[in-house]
């Protein structure tokens, strides 16, 4: 009755959890908490066929092609290695990762209780979203010469970037997860007799929890995106750095395409924690429901 | 000598003249939705409210909740005006308001947060009992059918101990089978918490199977058409000539009779 479909998770997803739980009925006392398992070998061998398929094309058509700068998938892997060495690789990904978790974080800090705020505020909401929709279209890379200008060539400038970046999505989608509270929900709470704050710990924000987590999960995406765009300018660290870098010393790009390889792996990543959080309990009801 | 012997009971709850209009959208004339409500529940009565879908029967019970102000006329709960919702009265909801994000127990003992961690467990476990839903403690709302959910719902209401119950239609959605069950445990959950319940509902049957008395309103603006009393013995045997009697009664009351069928405008 909650479900919205699988909001964020993908239409697979949601299917094979139906099919996974065992619909209960008044009868049923014995299958309560059931968990689908997380990898199914279908979910491996199918994408790492295709993965493999992608590395031999690639491969061949660098050998194809007869490209000197070019690197197929075997110099990648030796960049990568190359990188190890040199101790580069884990300084830059932490470099990048420390950047990402202060600008994400500093956004949570302010577009969390700013879209509760505006969300359950009829005036805040009409006072501020024009402004909002004013600035979310402005792509961060516009604002680097600002931030340059303003934090010069310093780790605050890419953290004030990917802060700017991921802040808009985290309050819009507050915002919004409040507006959609079901009022039914809200009517109880008044009925049990409620003070102002117990309806918003109790229920309104338990309520938007899972739409402020897709939220939390849009942000973290675009912050990843925006800190390796910053990084080609304004610092000297990091995997952003290091594709520019690479290119600019020597046309190193087999380093280029390493240093992408990590940027796609590590976001990827990122977004599996993100999807972890919603497999809680207190965030995962409004994934899909059995009984719609 | 107590002067609280001398005073004489007030009705559980007093409906006094009540009307209620809604403004039309776009200017317009207002549309009547209740006319002249009255209705008198005695504390510990079962009272049930019958009337064709979109009679305003729900705008009444949300009037008598609180959650509504009547154009005219006023609502009392023992002899106090009512001027909003109030946890001495819970009401059940149609479209049902168990909380997602909680699991059964955090649900019933969701009214209880003034008590001791004891005393709400022992609450808790004691109305998942009453209602049948030992063993799905710790279950989430996902995991239940509706029967399931609107048992948490029961739960929770009788574990705030509230005075007054008030029931929307909370069966409407669940299937022949589960509705039959339902009906005969909250009668058995009612003898047991003698508690007044106003019970909505569009189902003649489940009225008379459930109810002291049955308040029978008219299509939109409501009125009152009928209000009678089902002296049946309980559990009630739904063959029983009396049983049929009642039913006809409240047919013809709503200007139907089962030979020439159901109103063309029957919703």
């Amino acid at each position: 009755m909650t479900s919205t479909g699988s909001r964020s998770s993908s239409v697979a997803d949601a299917a094979s959890v139906r099919q996974q739980i065992p619909a209960m009925g008044d009868a049923d006392a014995s299958s309560v908490g059931h968990e689908p398992p997380f990898f199914s070998t279908r979910a491996i061998v199918l994408p790492s066929l295709v993965a493999v398929m992608f590395l031999l094309f690639w491969d061949g058509a660098v050998r194809l092609s007869g490209s000197q700068l070019f690197p197929k998938p075997l110099d990648v892997l030796w960049g990568l290695v190359e990188l190890a060495q040199k101790g580069l690789l884990i300084k830059y990904v932490v470099a990048s990762l420390f950047r990402v978790t202060w600008g994400f974080t500093l956004a949570v800090i302010v577009g969390i209780p700013f879209g509760l705020l505006m969300g359950s505020n009829k005036l805040v909401q009409e006072a501020f979203n024009p402004l909002i929709q004013g600035f979310r279209p402005i792509s961060p890379i516009a604002w680097i010469p600002v931030s340059i200008l303003w934090f010069g060539v310093s780790d605050a400038a890419p953290v004030f970037l990917i802060f700017l970046a991921s802040v808009f999505p985290i309050t819009v989608s507050t915002a919004a997860a409040v507006k959609s509270v079901q009022s039914v929900y809200l009517r109880a709470a008044d009925n049990f007799g409620l003070t102002k704050f117990q309806l918003f710990s109790r229920v309104i924000f338990p309520a938007s929890l899972p739409q402020i987590v897709t939220g939390l999960r849009i942000g973290l995406g675009i912050a990843w995106l925006v800190v390796v765009a910053a990084e080609m300018i304004a610092v000297n660290s990091g995997l952003g750095y290091l594709i520019i870098d690479a290119r600019n010393a020597g046309k190193r790009y087999d380093l280029v395409v390493a240093g992408m390889v990590l940027i796609g792996v590590i976001g990827w990543l990122l977004d599996l924690l993100m999807r972890q959080v919603e497999r809680f309990q207190t965030v995962k009801w409004a994934y899909g429901t059995l009984h719609d | 000598m107590k002067f609280e012997d001398l005073t004489p009971a007030h009705p559980a709850v007093l409906v006094r003249d009540v009307w209620m209009e809604f403004p039309r959208k776009q200017g317009g004339q207002s549309v009547p939705v209740l006319e002249r409500i009255n209705v008198e529940i005695q504390p510990g009565e079962f009272v049930c409210v019958v009337g064709p879908s979109g009679c305003g029967k729900t705008t009444l019970l949300n009037i008598i909740a609180g959650f509504l102000n009547a154009s005219r006329g006023e609502v009392l709960v023992e002899g106090e005006s009512v001027h909003g919702p109030d946890p001495r009265r819970i009401v059940i909801f149609q479209e049902g308001s168990v909380f997602p994000w909680l699991n059964v127990s955090a649900n019933v003992g969701f009214g209880l947060s003034g008590k001791s961690a004891a005393e709400r467990d022992q609450i808790i476990q004691h109305y998942i009992d009453m209602v049948g839903l030992t063993g799905f403690e710790s279950a989430y709302l996902r995991q239940l059918s509706g029967g399931m959910r609107q048992r948490v719902e029961i739960a929770r209401a009788l574990a705030a101990n509230p005075e007054v119950l008030y029931m929307d239609e909370p069966f409407g959605a669940l299937d022949y089978f589960t509705r039959f069950k339902m009906r005969a445990d909250l009668v058995r959950i009612w003898q047991q918490e003698k508690k007044t319940i106003l019970f909505v509902t569009h189902d003649i049957d489940e009225a008379i199977q459930l109810a002291d008395r049955v308040v029978v309103l008219s299509t939109r603006p409501a009125t009152i058409r009928l209000i009678m009393s089902v002296p049946l013995p309980r559990p009630r045997d739904l063959n029983s000539p009396m049983y049929l009697d009642t039913r006809d009664r409240i047919l013809q009351a709503l200007g139907m009779s089962l030979q020439n069928g159901i109103r063309p405008d029957a919703g």
